[in-house]
């Protein structure tokens, strides 16, 4: 197992370097010039720019820039924010939090529910809620999630008045950050109705990210239940005159988890993505929402570093996923 | 169970019947699924939108009645007959837009999957059918690419090469084409063990020849499965690229780029929102169906006994 | 009895509730951090230089009129290069958690926070990495001040190179924040630098209390403030950069004032009874500037012509939704020596066609540059840029739109011998005109460097100019800029699009809230109402 762990690990070093390349250079060759776009409308003389560039270290070749890049990651320094000034490191440790509790929850949501539809739609397969559940699934998996969050908030919010429209508190209650999840630090600081706040401001945003996976999950979760249904030691084990709930339960479902727990697993990029929109439309303070900002205000250093620490974080993911199959799978681990 | 032959067995009739064979085959287990049908019905109205959208649209996408802006959708209060779905913020008339949005999100789709199935297929086959240190060079490449949220790659990528239509299109391209290149890859790489592959081989074929009239045509079904996948998520990226102002530009009526300009008006003018987002989500509905429907008839392993 | 203790509990809890009004602000964008000094973004400066930060001078709520701030009054020698401030007495900083203050603001301080910005080897110029002085260098301060000098712990003496009647509102402006030397020294010890820039300390209405990135900054009132405190117990500011969720939020109550509502939303709030709306003409202007160095752009008569051409009322119903006022000189109404006599060309096609006859114009096709991004005097130009191109066309103009990514428009567009008509605008920083009409249309401005797009270069009217900057006497100051707009006006170096006027919804509970017509938002004076 270790050496299976070890070899996996040894992949992924040519993958991460092939990473870091891919983060210096497209942002590198962004077009726009921080320096210009910091003057704006004002405009900035020859010296000063040149001056001003030369601050920020946007002389030097390009190759020479990626070693200094690459030497820097190594002492864990990704430089700092253009805008804010600050390490981005640091920026990206205060706002990872509350992208991973957005996630979580999404997943939390897309499993506990797609799980349970796929495979009460498997048990009673051509039912009519197999057929509306799947449609409805369908529907999910094609839904431009950035439209279903306008719609939601125009309707939840704007009509009905039932949920916030944005933010991860009410404004009234005020704590220090203990573990920079919002649910639990509500719970923490012991004030009334802070945690029923900050689990109103999070169902939007979650079940519009949790929407695409929820459908994904659904309809694996479906397949693979009748595709174990239909293997011989389940109907041995119906033919034997084992319950239901027992056949499900302990044979079909265990089986069934195996490909649906790599499904989840990848959804971690899906929900990256998902992040962005998710965070742009709700506002919620995530690193989806911030690099989208960066992008957009050509904030190299922090556009370097957030691709480089998103997809590092994909990569581990998929590791983990991956041994998790190796544990519940034990043939992959000899190939 | 199926009993069709697959081209590996030795067969005795002629290649026209056997494709005639395939097809009625292939068609008998689509229309099987309901849903595809209804897909395939409401893709083909799509395609017919787009082609005929000159004649159909009964405005110019463009032309701005500038005494007639933000005007209802013609069942509300204060609409009229003159703008079916109402008008938007420049007076243009809505149905209009979305009928010329249809020409962009499927010349969109197109255009994105033909790149990245040409060249995902190319990168593939290269990878399968040489293996060694080329295979593991080109993997890497793919799982560098795969590590990223598509999303968050065509989004910097389109940074990178500017903002609007093509750009996107490249973007999103190149984000895919990992998939082809797997797919392709695993499917050669098994192909390469079958027995037609060695006696191909030993009856003289060259390399080309081999990759592309020996192996790829057996590939072909997942990939088909997995281009009409990518065509629905194209048009989804796309849209919400032209959401975040990365796509399209405006005034181009492609319906991420509307419902970007849109979304100021999203208390006052619900029609300028609601009826774009709609129309992403049926016609991605629609190809998503019709790739359900394609997997059950193309992928033995699915197929239903 | 029992009802007596209720009512008294009652009396009780209302007492508590009114007693800590928390007035909650939608603010667009996180700040880029808490010094004033080194940023650019009004959104920056609305959550740190205003609340926190006093400045020598200060403008007077709701005008661009100077008054005293931490400076009492001043002394203006008679060739106007030397000022000599004489600084208010007893002003407290604020402290927190690492830093209590152990005596009050003197001249020290106000060395400090011009120093560290000026010179270039002070040990505090560099005290983050990369961090530039953008607004005090723009404001041509480095050229401007020749010394400070401390006169006693009470008195500063400002000599300049030369007289500048703007030079008081310049330091009223929110780069000139004096902050604590103290303060700076304390952290220097301690080896915590960037927390001058984290964790603010300053002689403000409000002191800082914390802030959530992206989410949330939270202020406390100042109860040693030297001026009148604030009426309000806790300010918060709520990021929203979204507009239309910023409405959704103020309509849910969970703010009370917001900045920058969509134009479109501008009905819904007028008929929502639990909004109010106070607007005012912005301090800015967008413009179509014609590149007057190429032909036939050369020629007055055909820019002329091509203002004939554009409907300009279309623009502004179309794109500002109404909000905005048609702009026919290049500052603003609200700003003095505004020229009220100048009368706008006409919208004409017929005429126009026939002066580019005239001219011997025919077959004329030109490119129109729209900017890629929404600005507060402009919120669409892509929009704008289409009305043009369809009016232009009716005088047989053809019209091709281009642009390209806001960095690249800026530079490009300053580049000598340019292809087009540019479109872009301007916001007041100071107040004063010169920081229009000198930045924008001064032969000095007009090469590299510099921002006057039309690479306009009229001598008689940067004469004027020049000589309007170095007179101290309003009145003959404001005869020179209105002359400088007749010129302007006759000579048409752009085809002036419009003023945006700027809204602020709030809640009906708010009041005493001042618009500034600077855009800056200050909560001072706000009240609120159960």
């Amino acid at each position: 197992m270790i050496r299976f762990i070890l070899s996996k690990l040894l992949y992924l070093i040519p993958t991460f370097l092939g990473i870091t390349i891919i983060a210096f250079s497209f942002v590198r060759i962004l077009p726009g010039d921080p320096v210009l776009l910091m003057a704006g409308e004002r405009g900035v003389t020859p010296e000063r720019h040149a001056e001003l560039s030369a601050q920020l270290g946007y002389d030097q070749p390009i190759v020479m820039q990626y070693f200094e890049f690459l030497g820097r990651l190594l002492q864990g320094d990704m430089g700092n924010s253009l805008v804010t000034k600050k390490p981005v490191l640091e920026e990206f440790l205060t706002l990872f939090p509350a992208t991973v509790e957005l996630g979580l929850c999404a997943i939390l949501i897309a499993t506990v529910i797609g799980v349970t539809v796929g495979v009460l739609a498997a048990i009673r397969r051509g039912s009519w809620f197999d057929q509306i559940s799947m449609t409805l699934a369908l529907v999910g998996f094609s839904m431009p999630i950035f439209w279903w969050g306008l719609l939601l908030i125009i309707f939840f919010s704007g009509i009905l008045g039932w949920t916030p429209v944005s933010g991860r508190i009410s404004l009234l209650y005020y704590f220090p950050d203990a573990t920079g999840f919002m649910l639990i630090d509500s719970l923490l600081s012991g004030q009334k109705g802070a945690f029923t706040s900050a689990l109103s401001h999070l169902i939007l945003p979650s079940l519009v990210l949790a929407t695409i996976p929820l459908a994904v999950i659904a309809r694996q979760t479906r397949s693979a239940m009748l595709e174990v249904m239909g293997e011989d030691y389940v109907r041995t084990a119906r033919a034997k005159g084992m319950p239901q709930y027992r056949v499900i339960g302990i044979h079909a479902l265990r089986n069934a988890m195996v490909p649906v727990v790599t499904t989840i697993g990848l959804q971690i990029g899906v929900l990256m993505a998902g992040a962005i929109l998710t965070e742009t439309i709700f506002s919620w303070p995530g690193i989806g929402k911030w690099m989208i900002d960066s992008i957009s205000r050509r904030d190299y250093p922090v556009v370097q570093s957030g691709l480089l620490l998103i997809a590092a974080l994909v990569m581990i993911v998929n590791l983990l996923v991956d041994l998790t199959y190796g544990l519940i799978n034990p043939r992959i681990r000899v190939k | 169970m199926s009993d069709t032959s697959n081209l590996a067995a030795p067969v005795k009739l002629s290649d026209a019947a056997i494709r005639r064979r395939m097809l009625a085959e292939f068609w008998f287990y689509f229309s099987q699924n309901r849903g595809a049908v209804i897909g395939l019905a409401v893709f083909i109205c799509l395609v017919l939108t787009a082609v005929f959208a000159a004649a159909l649209a009964p405005h110019d996408p463009t032309t701005q009645y500038r005494e007639a802006l933000l005007v209802p959708p013609v069942w509300a209060e204060g609409g009229s007959t003159q703008f079916l779905l109402g008008s938007d913020a420049v007076g243009r008339d809505m149905l209009s837009r979305l009928i010329f949005g249809a020409q962009y999100s499927l010349f969109i789709g197109i255009v994105v999957v033909s790149i990245a199935l040409f060249g995902g297929v190319i990168i593939g086959l290269l990878a399968g059918f040489f293996g060694g240190w080329i295979d593991s060079v080109i993997m890497r490449m793919m799982d560098v690419i795969l590590a990223f949220p598509s999303l968050l790659l065509a989004l910097v990528l389109v940074a990178v090469l500017g903002p609007g239509l093509t750009n996107a299109m490249i973007a999103i391209a190149i984000v895919y084409q990992p998939h082809f290149a797997r797919l392709t890859r695993a499917a050669v790489m098994s192909e390469m063990k079958r027995e037609y592959v060695s006696a191909a081989r030993v009856a003289g074929a060259g390399n080309l020849r081999l990759m592309f009239k020996t192996i790829l045509p057996n590939c072909l079904g997942p990939l088909i499965v997995q281009a009409t996948l990518s065509f629905s998520s194209a048009v989804l990226d796309s849209a919400a690229l032209g959401f975040l102002g990365m796509g399209a530009q405006p005034p181009s009526p492609e319906w991420g780029t509307m419902l970007a300009e849109a979304r100021e008006f999203i208390l006052r003018a619900w029609w300028v929102v609601t009826f774009p987002g709609l129309a992403i989500l049926i016609s991605v509905l629609a190809i998503n169906l019709m790739g359900d429907g394609l997997r059950d008839a193309l992928d033995p392993k699915l197929k239903r006994s | 009895m029992k009802h007596l203790l209720l009512c008294a509990s009652a009396l009780a809890l209302t007492a508590t509730m009114s007693e800590a009004k928390t007035f909650v602000y939608c603010s667009e964008a996180s700040p880029e951090g808490f010094d004033p000094a080194p940023f650019t973004a009004g959104g920056t400066f609305d959550a740190s230089a205003h609340p926190i930060y006093n400045r020598l001078t200060e403008f007077k709520k709701g005008t661009t009129e100077v008054e005293p701030g931490l400076a009492e009054s001043w002394d203006v020698s008679e060739d106007g290069t030397e000022y000599t401030f004489h600084l208010r007495e007893g002003v407290k900083w604020h402290s927190n958690e690492t830093f209590t203050p152990t005596r009050d603001f003197n001249a020290d301080d106000v060395i400090f926070s011009y120093e560290r910005q000026g010179a270039a080897d002070h040990p505090w110029h560099q005290y983050i990495a990369g961090v530039t002085y953008e607004y005090y260098t723009s404001m041509a301060m480095p050229e401007l001040i020749k010394s400070i000098e401390k006169i006693d712990d009470y008195t500063v003496k400002f000599t300049l190179n030369q007289p500048e009647a703007p030079f008081l509102a310049n330091i009223a402006m929110p780069f000139a924040s004096i902050v604590s030397k103290e303060y700076a020294d304390t952290l220097d010890a301690a080896g915590t630098k960037e927390d001058l820039n984290n964790l603010p300390i300053g002689t403000g209405p409000f002191k800082f209390v914390a802030y959530q990135k992206d989410a949330v900054v939270r202020y406390t009132k100042n109860a040693d403030y030297w001026g009148e405190g604030a009426i309000i117990d806790d300010l918060v500011f709520a990021i929203t950069p979204d507009a239309a969720v910023r409405l959704q939020k103020l309509k849910a109550g969970e703010c009370h004032l917001m900045p920058y509502p969509a134009p479109a939303d501008i009905e819904t709030i007028k008929a929502d009874p639990n909004l109010k709306l106070d607007e005012q003409a912005g301090l800015n202007v967008g413009y179509l500037a014609y590149n007057t160095t190429v032909a036939p752009f050369d020629n007055a008569r055909v820019r002329k012509a091509l203002n004939m051409a554009i409907n300009k009322d279309a623009i502004v119903d179309a794109v500002f939704q109404g909000a905005a006022a048609p702009a026919k000189n290049p500052i603003p109404p609200t700003m003095w020596s505004y020229n009220d006599a100048i009368e706008d060309d006409p919208y004409d096609p017929e005429a126009s066609k026939k002066m580019l006859e005239e001219e011997g114009v025919t077959d004329l096709s030109m490119k129109i540059w729209a900017m890629p991004v929404q600005r507060p005097y402009m919120p669409n130009a892509r929009r704008s840029a289409e009305l043009m191109q369809e009016d232009l066309s009716k005088v047989g103009v053809t019209v091709e739109i281009v642009s390209y990514e806001w960095g690249e428009y800026l530079q490009k567009s300053m580049e000598a011998g340019r292809d087009g008509a540019v479109m872009l605008g301007w916001t007041g920083d100071n107040g004063d005109p010169d920081n229009f009409l000198s930045v924008l249309l001064s032969c000095d401005s007009a090469g590299e460097g510099g921002a006057n797009r039309a690479f306009w270069c009229n001598e008689e009217f940067s004469k004027l100019l020049k000589d309007a900057k170095i007179t101290a006497d309003p009145a003959e100051r404001t005869a020179l800029y209105e002359q400088a707009q007749v010129i302007f006006k006759d000579q048409a170096p752009w085809f002036t699009i419009a003023h945006s006027t700027q809204y602020v919804p709030m809640s009906t509970k708010v009041s005493g809230f001042k618009m500034s017509p600077l855009g800056d938002f200050t909560f001072e004076t706000v009240d609120l109402a159960e």
